[in-house]
């Protein structure tokens, strides 16, 4: 057996650290990050990139170096050298991954709490008594009666002090409507200040959906009879997608829609013009406000561009 | 117990197409039927692909593109990686332990008669709507959306697992009962604890998936509402139901083909397998652990904080057995004489990127990792990376490994060489990419996809081109193999275990003596003589005469 | 593995008897399997069942009628009893008694189809439907499965019976049939134990 000096593995491993290193911040695969728990879901992902970049590397060097090295010359009939262990070894790469996933299994468990996982009705608990009048009926059988799981993403822990925003998510084949609890606007796209606390309640009116915002590296199911939570704070101001990530239908690929992270003077001017708007529209239709109209009404625009048609929308039940 | 069906030595042709309990023929059965699906289930997933070239739904409409979708995962899981697996389970359990047949050899031909009836159930939903709602059939989506297409997908998957379970009683049966008397457990060929390990979790995860789809088979047909929200169910019971079963199933298609690598890379790099014992003990670490990780599928669904970290947990910790095979393997091949055959290749082939499919696999165990890829291209890459990467190429390794004893021909090995660099590279070009297409956020199943995401598709479409040029020239190969090929040897390729002392292919009654176990499945370079049973008879006579 | 201790072992009687006088029965072996896999159908359901349970806040479901225990009480003992019934058909066929193998299957066969009965009795007077509730069709599906199980074991026992008029087919040494029907009739009984607290008591 060939084995390289000692001098050639700790070079070969300095070379492979680094460039594993390096690789860990430099990989640019993520989209930007744009919260606060975004980054440090990036921190965790990017020291498993490092860690599964130097695995990489050793277990497909080792590949390479075998195929190069140890093939057969011709006419050889002989066999290898017959080592059928090592236990020394053999504890070494056992106890390695061990270390390893304990060290990652604890490092996920710290952010996973960070971005506030671990009890997300804590933060919905004190806001949703008083708002409750908004909700309206539900929309299902179940709502009220099956026994409150908390589910999903809540607060993270070190408070923020900003006055958060509440918004209603209704998920429905194919579009989110978004339904802002505090002021009654109703928006098939979801505006927010940056630096707020966000608190989505997710609903779903037909079939699994998820919620998925990548900049913020959030999913979460909304799932009919069910509601679950997604809390963030954005930092930064833009535009990002909201993505159905859950297999909804045929149009499931189209269910998109827009979050854009406003600054705190645009939000609150979109804010008056859209409640100017609404009160307006409700003096017009006396009975009728917009929280009551139906997704068929709502989803209207959208369809043409989808390709849903009209049949379709009407068949959806009304869920405010 | 074989019933002998022709007086002559060799089976005909026409054996292969009737209720034979030759395990042989079985063997050779589940192989043939399962690539004929495996032919179905590319297609399906190549007009996927040329589909997904372009952003827009042009090619399929977005329905048909989901019932594609749907049929290709099934076809893929259900009628092609489980079932081979089985073929090669039937083929070799009863040589490698020295047995005449299976334990039950009717019940065997009966387990594999379910399957061809319920692969054409399958595509006979396409005559009725096939099922739109992807192999994981989430209600209430497959509730909603064609309800006969749903009902034959249920049904198809019924049969099937009814065979799966039939089968994986009569390999542990063999394996445990039916050993020659001096194969102690530690001398049997590592194939066989990968499937003893395989059939456990069959045995006991697939008797809750037939739960759970008679439960969805009442809400779809009678209207109750198991998993129906609007009539008071809760459609996630059925995901922890599905995933009871659905994840052991990744490791019920994966282990057999552990097995395969662990008998194919000893006899080719000519060393005794490294950590015989480690490889052997983590199969079933692996299926114990594997039954209490379900709930990393749904991380992102209605499951509470403290039990996505219960579940991030145990995952992580599949890691830890994993690892172990990956770097024993690569002990097993280190300082070898490697005769880098098609079937090694292949075997190489698998670890390296059987490697990358589990270094994923352990990203996405972690729970704030995972709630930004999930249900992403970045899971698809996962996945395909261990069942491509990983079964379907360590299924070619033991195509090329056994064909000689199966089919007494050697296969040509320049095809195969390009067979292989093909598919390698295919793979690579055409799963890699979409890592990346995941994270920047590109949702999975989907037919239309945001413009920024194209050129990255349009590679991994070229790459399922590659792939599927791929399987021209081992078809090519096997048709020119049977009819032109070498005659192979008893023992081509010198290997130790007992499947290779008898003639190839083996006589219908497998050995025509009780096999003599000469030495341990692997030991290698200890003696390096190659023996037939004929010449170890010899010298244990001799033996016996001096004594 | 060394040439002397293989040689020894090669050579000995045991290889040369297991070779040649065909193999020993594992057919129970697989019994057993089958039946642990059947169980984790039974598991599976038991465990929707409680999950249904705890996640509602009234169990069963407000409006549900009261379920009638006394009927499936009696049902129940007696479904138990047939198990040591069956029992003694085992014991008697042991010792080549035929006939008592007869008698003891031929009287679980007739509580078991009791049992049916009684089965049938309660779901045609029952208030509710299989789609009335989740509380409802978890009864019917749990119970309704559950039956059919007794339905094949009696098939079982039948088919014993049956081969039990052939003279000798059964005798002492051999009667996988008899084992196997007992070994799922026993199984079908503890599953029931189990679905009757959880359904009826709980
Ligand atoms: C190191 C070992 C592995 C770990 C830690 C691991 C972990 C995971 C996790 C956490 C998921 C869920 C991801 C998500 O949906 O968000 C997943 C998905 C999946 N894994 Fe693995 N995995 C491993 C090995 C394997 C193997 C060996 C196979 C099969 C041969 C496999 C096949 C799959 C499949 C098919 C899915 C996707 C199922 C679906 O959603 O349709 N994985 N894996
Ligand atoms: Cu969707
Ligand atoms: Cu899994």
């Amino acid at each position: 057996m060939n084995i390289p000096s000692n001098i050639i593995t700790l070079i070969a491993g300095i070379i492979l650290t680094m460039i594993s290193l390096w690789y860990g911040q430099n990989h640019g695969l993520m989209p930007v990050a744009a919260s606060e728990e975004a980054t440090q879901v990036d921190a965790l992902f990017n020291l498993m990139v490092t860690i599964a970049c130097g695995l990489f590397l050793i277990v497909q060097g080792t590949l390479i170096f075998c195929v190069l090295k140890f093939r057969r010359k011709k006419g050889d009939t002989t066999d290898g050298p017959p080592i059928e262990g090592n236990i020394p070894l053999e504890i070494v790469w056992t106890a390695i991954p061990t270390i390893i996933v304990f060290v990652l299994s604890i490092y996920s468990f710290e952010i996973y709490n960070n971005m506030g996982g671990l009890d997300p009705m804590a933060s919905m608990a004190s806001h949703h008594s008083p708002a409750q009048h908004h909700h309206h009926e539900p929309m299902l059988a179940m709502t009220g009666e099956q026994s409150q799981l908390s589910l999903g993403i809540g607060d993270s822990p070190d408070e923020n002090s900003n006055s958060p925003v509440y918004v209603d998510v209704n998920g429905i084949q194919y579009a989110w409507i978004f339904n802002y609890t505090d002021s009654g606007i109703v928006s098939g796209e979801l505006r927010v200040p940056v630096k707020h606390p966000v608190h989505l309640n997710l609903k779903a009116g037909d079939v699994i959906h998820a919620f998925w915002l990548p900049e913020f590296r959030l999913k979460q199911d909304a799932i009919p009879g069910k509601d679950t939570t997604l809390v963030f704070t954005p930092t930064r101001i833009g535009e990002y997608p909201i993505i159905c990530a859950e297999l909804c239908g045929a149009y499931h690929g189209g269910m998109k829609s827009r979050l854009y992270v406003l600054s705190e003077s645009d939000y609150e001017k979109w804010l008056q013009e859209n409640i100017m708007a609404q009160s307006a529209q409700e003096a017009n239709t006396v009975a009728i406000s917009t929280a009551e109209m139906s997704d068929a009404e709502y989803l209207a625009p959208y369809a043409q561009e989808m390709g849903v048609n009209q049949e379709i929308i009407t068949q959806l039940r009304p869920i405010q | 117990m074989t019933e002998a069906i022709s007086t002559t030595k060799q089976r005909k042709w026409q054996d292969y197409f009737t209720f034979c309990t030759d395990h042989k023929v079985i063997g050779i059965q589940y192989l043939v039927s399962s690539f004929f699906f495996y032919f179905i289930g590319g297609i399906f997933a190549e007009i996927m692909r040329t589909e997904l070239a372009t952003p827009d739904p042009d090619v399929v409409s977005p329905e048909l593109y989901n019932q594609l979708l749907t049929l290709h995962g099934t076809i893929m899981i259900f009628l092609w990686i489980v079932p081979a697996a089985a073929g090669f389970a039937n083929y070799l359990i009863p040589l490698m332990v020295g047995a005449e047949d299976m334990a039950f050899p009717r019940l065997n031909a009966l387990a594999f008669w379910i399957n061809p009836p319920a692969g054409v159930l399958l595509l006979s939903s396409f005559f009725v709507g096939a099922p739109q709602s992807g192999w994981t059939s989430y209600p209430p989506l497959s509730l909603l959306s064609g309800k006969w297409g749903e009902e034959f997908w249920i049904l198809s998957i019924l049969l099937i697992g009814t065979s799966s379970i039939l089968g994986a009683i009569n390999f542990v049966t063999t394996i445990l009962k039916m050993r020659i008397p001096e194969m102690d457990i530690h001398s049997m060929p590592l194939f066989c604890w990968a499937m003893l390990a395989s059939s456990a979790l069959a045995l006991l995860s697939t008797p809750v998936l037939a739960a759970a789809l008679v439960l969805l088979s009442f809400d779809l047909i009678v209207g109750t509402s198991f998993f129906n929200p609007a009539g008071g169910g809760d459609p996630i019971v059925y995901q922890h139901l599905f995933w009871f079963y659905s994840h052991p199933a990744v490791y019920i298609m994966i282990l057999p083909f552990f097995g395969i690598i662990s008998e194919v890379l000893p006899v080719h790099s000519r060393k005794p397998i490294f950590g015989y014992r480690a490889i052997a003990y983590s199969s079933l670490a692996i299926s114990f652990l594997g039954l209490i990780v379900w709930a990393h599928h749904m991380f992102t669904s209605g499951t509470p904080g403290w039990l996505r970290m219960f579940f991030m947990a145990t995952t992580m910790l599949i890691a830890v057995p994993t690892g172990i095979k990956i770097f024993s393997w690569c002990a097993t091949l280190w300082g070898g004489k490697l005769n880098l055959n098609t079937s090694l290749l292949f075997g190489i082939g698998f670890v390296s990127s059987f490697l990358i499919g589990g270094l994923s696999g352990v990203m996405i165990a972690s729970v704030p990792f995972d709630i930004h890829v999930h249900d992403t291209y970045f899971i698809v890459a996962h996945f395909h990376y261990v069942l491509f990467g990983g079964s379907v190429l360590g299924l070619y390794a033991g195509v090329y490994h056994w064909f000689p004893k199966m089919t007494g021909r050697m296969v040509n090995e320049t095809l195969g060489k390009i067979h292989f660099a093909m598919s390698f590279i295919g793979l690579n070009i055409t799963f890699l990419p979409m890592h990346e297409l995941g994270l920047m956020g590109m949702n999975r199943r989907i037919a239309l996809y945001d413009i920024e995401f194209q050129p990255l598709n349009l590679i991994a479409t070229i790459g399922s081109y590659i792939l599927a040029a791929s399987t021209i020239p081992f078809i090519i190969n096997v048709i020119w193999s049977l009819n032109k090929g070498k005659q192979a040897e008893r023992n081509p390729w010198r290997a130790l275990t007992l499947e290779w002392q008898t003639s190839s292919p083996p006589a219908i009654e497998n050995f025509s003596e009780t096999p003599v176990l000469w030495s341990g499945p692997y030991e290698y370079g200890i003696d390096s003589e190659p023996r037939d049973s004929d010449s170890i008879r010899d010298l244990l006579a001799e033996v016996a005469s001096e004594g | 593995m060394s040439i002397s201790t293989s040689t020894d072992i090669t050579t000995s009687s045991v290889s040369a008897e297991h070779a040649h006088h065909g193999h020993p029965d594992h057919r129970l072996f697989g019994v057993v399997l089958f039946l642990i896999a059947e169980g984790m159908i039974f598991l599976g359901l038991f465990s929707a069942f409680l999950i249904y349970r705890s996640m509602l806040p009234v169990w069963p479901p407000e409006g549900t009628p009261e379920l009638e225990t006394l009927l499936p009480g009696i049902n129940s003992i007696i479904l138990i009893s047939s198990s040591f019934v069956m029992h003694q058909g085992q014991a008697a066929i042991k010792k080549n008694d035929v006939a008592g193998l007869r008698l003891w299957f031929g009287l679980t066969a007739l509580m078991g189809a009791i049992f049916l009965a009684g089965q049938l009795y309660e779901y045609f007077h029952l208030e509710f439907g299989l789609t009335t509730n989740l509380f409802a069709s978890s009864f019917y599906v749990l119970t309704g499965f559950h039956g059919l199980h007794v339905t094949v074991g009696l098939l079982l026992i039948l088919c014993v019976l049956w081969r039990a008029q052939r003279p000798n087919h059964y005798s002492s040494e051999s009667h996988f049939g008899v084992e196997a029907a007992e070994l799922y009739w026993h199984f079908v009984d503890v599953v029931w134990v189990i679905l009757f607290i959880l359904v009826y008591l709980l």
